[in-house]
């Protein structure tokens, strides 16, 4: 099966100038070579920090920044060989939501103004009349009003112009949706919501999300896949189920020991970080994680790790989930030849799992939460 | 738990709907002095425009029985050395200095800001060759400038409206090159570009739309600058040609009679005073009621 994106050797440097006449003086390593592929009506989560690249990786995909080096390959097309106009033209099987909405929508448009552009500009739904239905049509689409049109985006909550966004980027019925950060400027309570909407439309419409975030909680609410990356380079990557049951990478390991969990009965693995993300100016040598890993070696001071998919043998273990060798790099890759020998870190997540009374508790809250759906 | 308790769908505020505009009127209305410059504005509008009707008698009739005559109730404001009324010749006036603030801001405006728009949405050389040229005209002294093109261009209120429109426009590239300079980083500008807009329909449609109340609040300042710059250079006999009434030239000839005959002198000088005043506390007011900071 081919991908409908496929990735290769992303890269992205900033140039950093100093003093009046604009000398480079160095470069931001935003992105220093970053592979994925994603297939049609998948969900890729790319996670990391803040300053990791993973927005930029997201704005790089879309062409909205030039990148440095490798390439973008959509539905099989080099989408950095493109014009201009081809890929304005493209852009319509490509979309995009940001993290704030407040941000993102442009205060002097109506909501239908916004809405219609991208039908107009992709010459779909031709005449007024066709227009303003389909702009209606969005408006439901996405849980508001289709009287909503006439307003302007301050007169919506933060959720509510969320949804707007979403539905600026369904109007053109895109294969791919970028989701950077789409709910991190967002209540809890709507966090939700947003995440079941996205969630639904993808099962009606067949996206596929790349959807970028720091919050790891969330992101196993919807993605198949996950990368965590760390200073430009993706460090891990996985199914999302294989991820949080056996992360090997230690970054991924203190990640998922941050995802705080609704049981104050709960033990886990202490490893959570210190310090900050160095300077991507001037990335550590060897691994990009050495400076900050509690498992680090002499050697990782030296040598850059490979993203691969078992050092030695292939061998994955069998309680891992990965749908083995023959799927290529889409099982799970790690970037550190030493997980194997790490402390086994079943006790990150839901480490209390086994205790009655919590699984008792469970059952009634899943009760409460299946009745409250119900309610009309 | 219930329905009643638990909305479904988040319903919208029903409150307000009002757009960006309506909002900036609503909020100027509440600024006394903003509205005290508007109604001064209106006025010299109105009497700029009605003066045919409005004016006691004709801005150029000369009366050798009335020459300098202090105010009386057959000429309010007095007469001046050939005896033309005084009051006539303001309301007359008002057309030359309000059309030379309104056409010359309306010349720096156009092309002060597709340059800058141009130059801060495109960057690079563009924008470094627009702007040392700019910087170049901001460094002679407004008046100075002014002078010197009206008189190149050769002497009349046209020409005068030209040089001042000219000597403006920079200021207006750079404002407009700056504000385009930080709404083009707006994430809904790059929401424009991944929709798919072109260059042009993202400058003119997401961007210029955003950054009209700064140039707004410019205009009407500079309207101001361009009424006394018209009289500076009516005074000099660069602008409006006698005898044509202009409040400049008024105040250029009754610098002679300023002992005799001060009222020659006396308002001419109020009518600039009020309509500069004027202009000044209406944009005044306009940046207040324009900034989303402001309650």
């Amino acid at each position: 099966m081919s991908a409908l994106l496929e990735v290769a050797g992303l890269t992205k440097h900033f140039p950093v100038k100093r003093g009046a006449f604009g000398f480079v003086s160095g470069h931001v390593r935003a992105v220093d070579g970053v592979d994925f592929e994603l297939r049609a009506g998948e969900t890729l989560a790319i996670v990391g920090e803040s300053g990791c690249g993973k927005s930029t990786v997201g704005r790089l995909v879309l062409r909205l920044l030039e990148p440095t080096a490798g390439s973008v390959r959509f539905e099989g097309e080099d989408l950095l060989a493109l014009s201009d106009s081809a890929m304005r033209a493209r852009r319509q099987r490509l979309q995009v939501i940001f993290q704030d909405p407040y941000a993102s929508l442009n205060p002097r448009m109506t909501v239908g103004a916004m809405l219609a552009e991208p039908l107009m500009l992709h010459g779909l739904a031709g005449t007024d009349a066709a227009r303003r239905a389909r702009v209606g049509e969005l408006l439901d689409l996405v849980g508001l009003r289709p009287d909503h049109a006439r307003r302007y985006p301050h007169e919506f909550s933060g959720g509510q112009r969320q949804r707007l966004a979403i539905a600026r980027a369904l109007a053109v019925e895109p294969k791919l949706i970028v989701a950077d950060e789409p709910v991190s400027a967002l209540d809890v309570s709507i966090q939700a919501q947003v995440i079941n909407l996205m969630r639904a439309l993808q099962d009606r419409f067949g996206l596929a999300y790349i959807f970028i975030s720091h919050d790891l909680a969330v992101v196993k609410h919807i993605a198949d896949r996950i990368a965590v990356m760390y200073l430009g380079k993706i460090v891990e990557t996985a199914t999302t189920e294989a991820l949080f049951r056996n992360p090997r990478h230690p970054y991924t390991r203190a990640l998922l020991a941050a995802v705080p969990l609704p049981d104050p009965t709960a033990t886990r693995e202490r490893s959570l970080l210190e310090g900050d993300i160095p300077s991507a100016m001037n990335p550590p040598t060897g691994c990009r994680f050495h400076t900050r890993c509690r498992f680090a070696k002499d050697s990782c001071r030296r040598d850059e790790p490979e993203l691969a998919a078992s050092p030695a043998d292939g061998d994955n273990g069998p309680a891992d989930g990965d749908r083995g060798p023959a799927d290529g790099d889409r099982g799970h890759l790690t970037a550190c030849p030493w997980w194997r020998e790490f402390p086994p870190a079943s006790s990150i997540v839901e480490a209390a799992g086994q205790d009655q009374d919590r699984i008792r508790l469970a059952r009634l809250q899943a009760a409460f939460v299946t009745a409250q759906r119900e309610a009309p | 738990m219930t329905a009643s308790t638990l909305p479904a769908a988040p319903a919208a505020d029903e409150a307000r709907e009002e757009n960006p505009w309506a909002r900036a009127w609503r909020r100027l209305r509440r600024r006394k002095g903003a509205m005290v410059g508007l109604a001064v504005v209106i006025l010299f509008v109105v009497l700029a425009l009605g003066a045919p009707l409005i004016a006691p008698y004709d801005p150029i009739a000369t009366s050798w029985s009335a020459v300098r005559k202090p105010p009386s109730w057959a000429h309010w404001l007095g007469t001046d050395e050939v005896g033309r009324d005084v009051l006539s010749r303001i309301i007359w006036g008002a057309r030359a200095s309000l059309s030379a603030g309104l056409v010359s801001v309306g010349i720096a405006l156009a092309f002060g800001v597709p340059l800058g728009l141009l130059a801060g949405y495109a960057g690079g050389w563009i924008d470094a060759l627009l702007s040392r040229m700019v910087d170049a005209m901001l460094a002679v002294p407004f008046l100075i400038l002014a002078i010197a093109l009206a008189a190149f261009l050769g002497p009349s209120l046209s020409n005068a409206m030209i040089a001042i429109g000219i000597t403006a426009t920079p200021v207006f590239v750079r404002l407009t090159r700056g504000q385009t300079l930080a709404a083009k980083v707006e994430d809904y500008v790059e929401a424009a570009r991944a929709v798919g807009n072109p260059h042009w329909r993202i400058a003119l449609r997401h961007v210029l739309p955003n950054i009209v109340p700064p140039l707004l609040v410019q205009a009407s300042l500079a309207i101001a600058g361009a009424i006394i710059a018209e009289a500076a250079l009516s005074f000099l006999g660069l602008g409006q040609q006698p005898p044509a009434p202009s409040w400049g030239s008024m105040l250029n000839s009754a610098q002679r009679f300023i002992e005799q005959a001060p009222w020659m002198a006396f308002w001419p000088g109020v009518a600039i005073f009020l309509a500069v005043l004027s202009f000044n506390l209406l944009g005044d007011g306009l940046r207040d009621a324009l900034d989303p900071r402001h309650k």
